[in-house]
């Protein structure tokens, strides 16, 4: 009995051995490409093409929120070479100068990108990002949960009405979360008086026994399988969720919204900064951007890929709103650093209570 | 005989090495960031920021205890019927205990959401016999559920250990003087099977109070736990790493066990002295 | 009472086994329902092999387990001859350090190793977490477990015969191989499968200290969860039930068959 199992045991190591061996000698000569982007955020086919197309192998990985992509990139441990936060995350890393200055002589596909996403205050010279989406926040509800009229004034009151407590949905982040209370309060995301922030954590507090859960990409299956009645995320996973579940209805809040543009970028410690360009590059591709527009819902910055897009989705007044309609949201500024670390602070005192 | 002295230093040397390296050092610089700031300089003010977690370590202890008691009563029956049981069918049931313990515990807290969803098995079914439903998933009682389901196989398999070790003619011989089952049970079966009640408690205790996924999965982020606090804290979810409280509350923790492990083994030699007498 | 036992036994059984069956029926579900049944499909298996990320994580789990095993076994095993000779505060001192991972919380050891890993990556250029902090974190955890198994073992050890085996001019090495080993395999091969199943079981340590490019399939299965539902998941939980169901009825079978084989002779 014990001869067999040591047996089997060292059959087993033998095995694993001589697989490790391979893996190693199989990666050696190919360059690795890190991409680290957000869950459910590309069209997965479009990997393969791009890998047989350079030959560079890809290591995929994906984030639920900024703020865990950002915890990962500063600690220094872990190498990455392709980034997409958002607007604000990004002035954040450019200031700490984790980022990149990109070469736009390799990606020549930049031309495609609409002027109305170029120069905006997060990377105002444009040399470290290139635009991959952008969309605003929107408020969801199921209309078979939800009485008519509590929706009639699209209000953003709807994620505290008390009528509808245990079946309230909201982000599992702080940046997005502060926004729903801020601008309930009708003050700016990127106040800088730390009463405000005080008074939006009160608002959050007062939430919190109304919420079923706090979400990020959870909020999917949640929403498609009626399991809440109420959300607030990102416009363009709205729009999928209402291919799969037609009774769910969406609005940007009269109070306002934030505007978001995530961006691609390249990080600093990055050993391949050529082959990383070369895969923005790729992802600019009419083609690629058409198809990364139709899977993930969100909004293209992308004029080519636009232009081939149903009409239905870019005559949507919530995926692409109106000139009007942007006037009233408002993009997220990297905050100081004293105000970062109150909106933390404030946030871990909500989740702990 | 130096010669062997010599070997015997030299066959320690690998493991000295690494548990110094990779153990010791590891506490040693929690301590020290515990008790460092951001600069590198001495504070105690991590350590007196624990006061603002109170609140957190009350629920998280609460919820660890209300699992490990809960626990303690489901398998403690279980355990006394198999050890009751014939060979074979003591080794097939052992296994059929063990067995659920072999899948990752990831998987069979993710299970227990399908069945616990408003929209879940339970309330499908509990609306189709015409009942209202009832919510589950996200509430702390889910999350003491996720508890006990991973942790109850700990808790089976040592008490079982500790009863297979009392011979059925002892129980008997007992029942023959006349004492009736609460009687045995009281004077016989509990005291000696205080040293299974004790592992099983702390190898339930333990993961059950520093757990951070089940609260993530069952309580819906609503239940923040001691664990959860200590993730954010050095994975950022909240948008700021501070390894320095983090440290500090996981110090607290470490202290915490240590202290409850001693308690309880205090109680251990107590009670199998007491009961041997 | 025996009817009452055996139902408390049936419910218990069933609490313990409701979720995996209902994680194996599911995948079989031809649509992407969570809770509605909509017929019987291999969809999900045939996914489930074509996910890279899944099956790079299960390959990298695998030689994780087996590297830090062995290792572990090695060093783990060297070290409980050293230890099992010493008396006293040393030996007390010893065992104190090797409890203290198995003793501690994962998370606080998880984090612990974090912090030593970022206190010197950070500081080393071009180095960063991935394979290398891994295998040394399962190692660290590992390395007490086989001591633990294999400590006791020497309990029993005659240690007569290893000096004699000197004596007759058989060099340490040699002699420890020929005649101690054998004596502690038992030992020795517990601790090793221990060192296996926990490393493969693992989700803490490596989700704390598994950096970009080397992700265990716990650490995968912990980011699925948190995306939008796939069946796959359930498919792989039905094979990975299926497996250890096997393995763990082969070793019973074998263990009775050599019972009964013992009982004969």
């Amino acid at each position: 009995m014990k001869k067999r199992i040591l047996s089997i045991v060292l059959a087993l190591c033998t095995i694993c051995g001589v697989l490790s061996l391979a893996g190693c000698g199989g990666s050696s000569g190919r360059v690795t490409l890190n991409v680290y982007n957000w869950g459910e955020y590309i069209d997965l086919s479009v990997i393969p093409e791009f890998e047989k197309e350079t030959g560079v192998k890809v290591n995929y990985t994906t984030y639920a929120s900024n703020e865990e992509m950002y915890a990962k990139v500063s600690s220094g441990a872990a190498s990455y070479d392709v980034v997409v936060p958002s607007d604000y995350m990004i002035g954040k890393l450019i200031e700490e100068g984790l980022l990149a200055e990109l070469d736009f002589a390799n990606i020549p596909n930049y031309k495609y990108i609409g002027e109305e996403y170029k120069g905006l205050a997060y990377d105002p010279e444009n040399k470290y990002s290139v635009p991959y989406t952008w969309g605003t926040t929107v408020v969801m509800y199921n209309k078979t949960m939800v009485d008519p009229a509590d929706v009639a004034d699209k209000s953003v009151d709807l994620l505290w009405n008390e009528k509808y407590k245990d079946q309230i949905l909201t982000f599992d982040n702080p940046r997005d979360a502060f926004a729903l209370a801020l601008s309930k309060l009708g003050y700016s995301f990127n106040s800088e008086n730390p009463d405000e922030w005080k008074q939006a954590a009160e608002l959050l507090r007062q939430q919190k026994p109304l919420l079923q859960a706090y979400v990020m990409d959870q909020v999917f299956d949640k929403m498609e399988a009626g399991e809440a009645a109420i959300a607030a995320y990102y416009a363009g996973d709205a729009l999928i969720i209402q291919e799969e579940n037609p009774d769910v209805e969406y609005y940007i809040p009269k109070e306002g919204a934030n505007m978001f543009v995530d961006a691609m970028c390249v990080m600093k410690n990055t050993q391949h900064k050529a082959v990383a360009e070369a895969f923005i590059n790729f992802m600019m591709k009419t083609d690629v951007a058409v198809k990364t527009a139709e899977v993930i819902g969100y909004a293209t910055p992308h004029t080519g890929a636009k232009a081939q897009l149903d009409p239905t989705i870019t005559g949507n007044p919530v995926v692409y709103p109106d000139t009007q309609t942007l006037q009233n949201t408002e993009v997220f500024l990297n905050l100081t650093p004293e105000i970062g670390q109150l909106q933390s602070d404030l946030w871990t005192d909500i989740k702990k209570d | 005989m130096n010669r062997n002295s010599l070997t015997k230093r030299l066959v320690t040397a690998p493991y000295t090495f690494w548990m110094l390296i990779f153990v010791v050092v590891p506490i040693a610089l929690v301590v020290y960031y515990a008790l460092t700031d951001a600069n590198g300089r001495f504070t105690m003010e991590n350590i007196m920021a624990i006061v603002d977690y109170k609140k957190t370590f009350g629920v998280s202890v609460e919820l660890a205890l209300i699992s490990t008691a809960i626990c303690l009563l489901l398998a403690y029956p279980l355990a006394y019927t198999i050890s009751r049981m014939k060979a074979h069918r003591q080794s097939t049931m052992v296994m059929l205990v063990m067995l659920p313990m072999w899948m990752n515990f990831l998987i069979r807290t993710y299970a227990w959401m399908t069945i616990l969803e408003n929209n879940g098995l339970i309330n499908r079914f509990v609306r189709m016999l015409g009942g209202e439903g009832f919510r589950m998933i996200n509430t702390n009682g889910a999350v003491v559920l996720g508890m006990v389901y991973n942790f109850l196989p700990y808790m089976i398999l040592p008490i079982y250990t500790v009863l297979t070790k009392i011979e059925q003619s002892t129980i008997e011989a007992a029942q023959d003087l006349g004492a009736n089952r609460a009687q045995v049970f009281r004077r016989i079966l509990f005291p000696m099977s205080v040293p299974g009640i004790i592992s099983g408690i702390t190898m339930v205790f333990v993961p059950a109070v520093s757990t951070f996924v089940i609260s993530k999965l069952l309580g819906g982020g609503k239940t923040f736990l001691i664990g959860d606090i200590i993730e954010n804290y050095f994975l950022g979810n909240t948008g700021t790493v501070n390894y320095n409280i983090g440290a500090s509350l996981s110090l607290v923790l470490m202290i915490l066990i240590l202290l409850s492990m001693a308690v309880m083994n205090h109680f251990d030699k107590d009670e199998t002295s007491g009961g041997m007498l | 009472m025996k009817v009452l036992s055996r139902i408390y036994n049936f419910l218990v059984f069933g609490f313990l086994y409701a979720p995996i069956l209902v994680m194996i029926v599911y995948s079989f579900n031809a649509t992407k329902s969570r809770t509605q049944f909509g017929g019987f499909s291999f969809r999900w298996y045939t996914e489930l092999f074509q996910d890279q990320v899944i099956l790079k994580s299960l390959y990298i789990s695998l030689a994780v387990a087996a590297l830090s095993a062995i290792i572990a076994t090695l060093i783990g095993t060297l070290a409980s001859v050293g230890i099992h000779a010493m008396r006293g505060a040393k030996r007390r001192a010893y065992l104190a350090v090797n409890n203290i991972p198995v003793t501690n919380p994962d998370i606080v050891t998880a984090i612990s190793m974090m912090i030593l890993f970022v206190f010197f990556v950070t500081r080393m250029n071009g180095m960063e977490m991935g394979f290398g902090t891994l295998l040394i974190s399962h190692i660290t955890f590992n390395i007490p477990y086989v001591v633990l198994s294999v400590l006791p073992k020497l309990r029993g050890l005659n240690e007569n015969i290893f000096e004699a085996a000197q004596d007759l001019g058989c060099p340490p090495a040699k002699s420890f191989l020929k005649v101690v080993v054998p004596q502690i395999s038992q030992g020795i091969v517990t601790g090793f499968i221990m060192a296996f199943t926990l490393s493969l079981d693992d989700f803490v340590i490596s989700y704390f200290n598994s950096g970009s490019t080397a992700q265990t399939l716990p650490v995968t299965i912990y980011s699925m969860t948190k995306r939008p539902y796939s069946p796959k998941i359930n498919a792989l939980s039905t094979l990975l039930f299926v497996a250890v169901m096997i393995l763990l009825v082969i070793v019973n079978l074998r263990r009775s068959g050599e019972n009964k084989k013992e009982a004969n002779h």
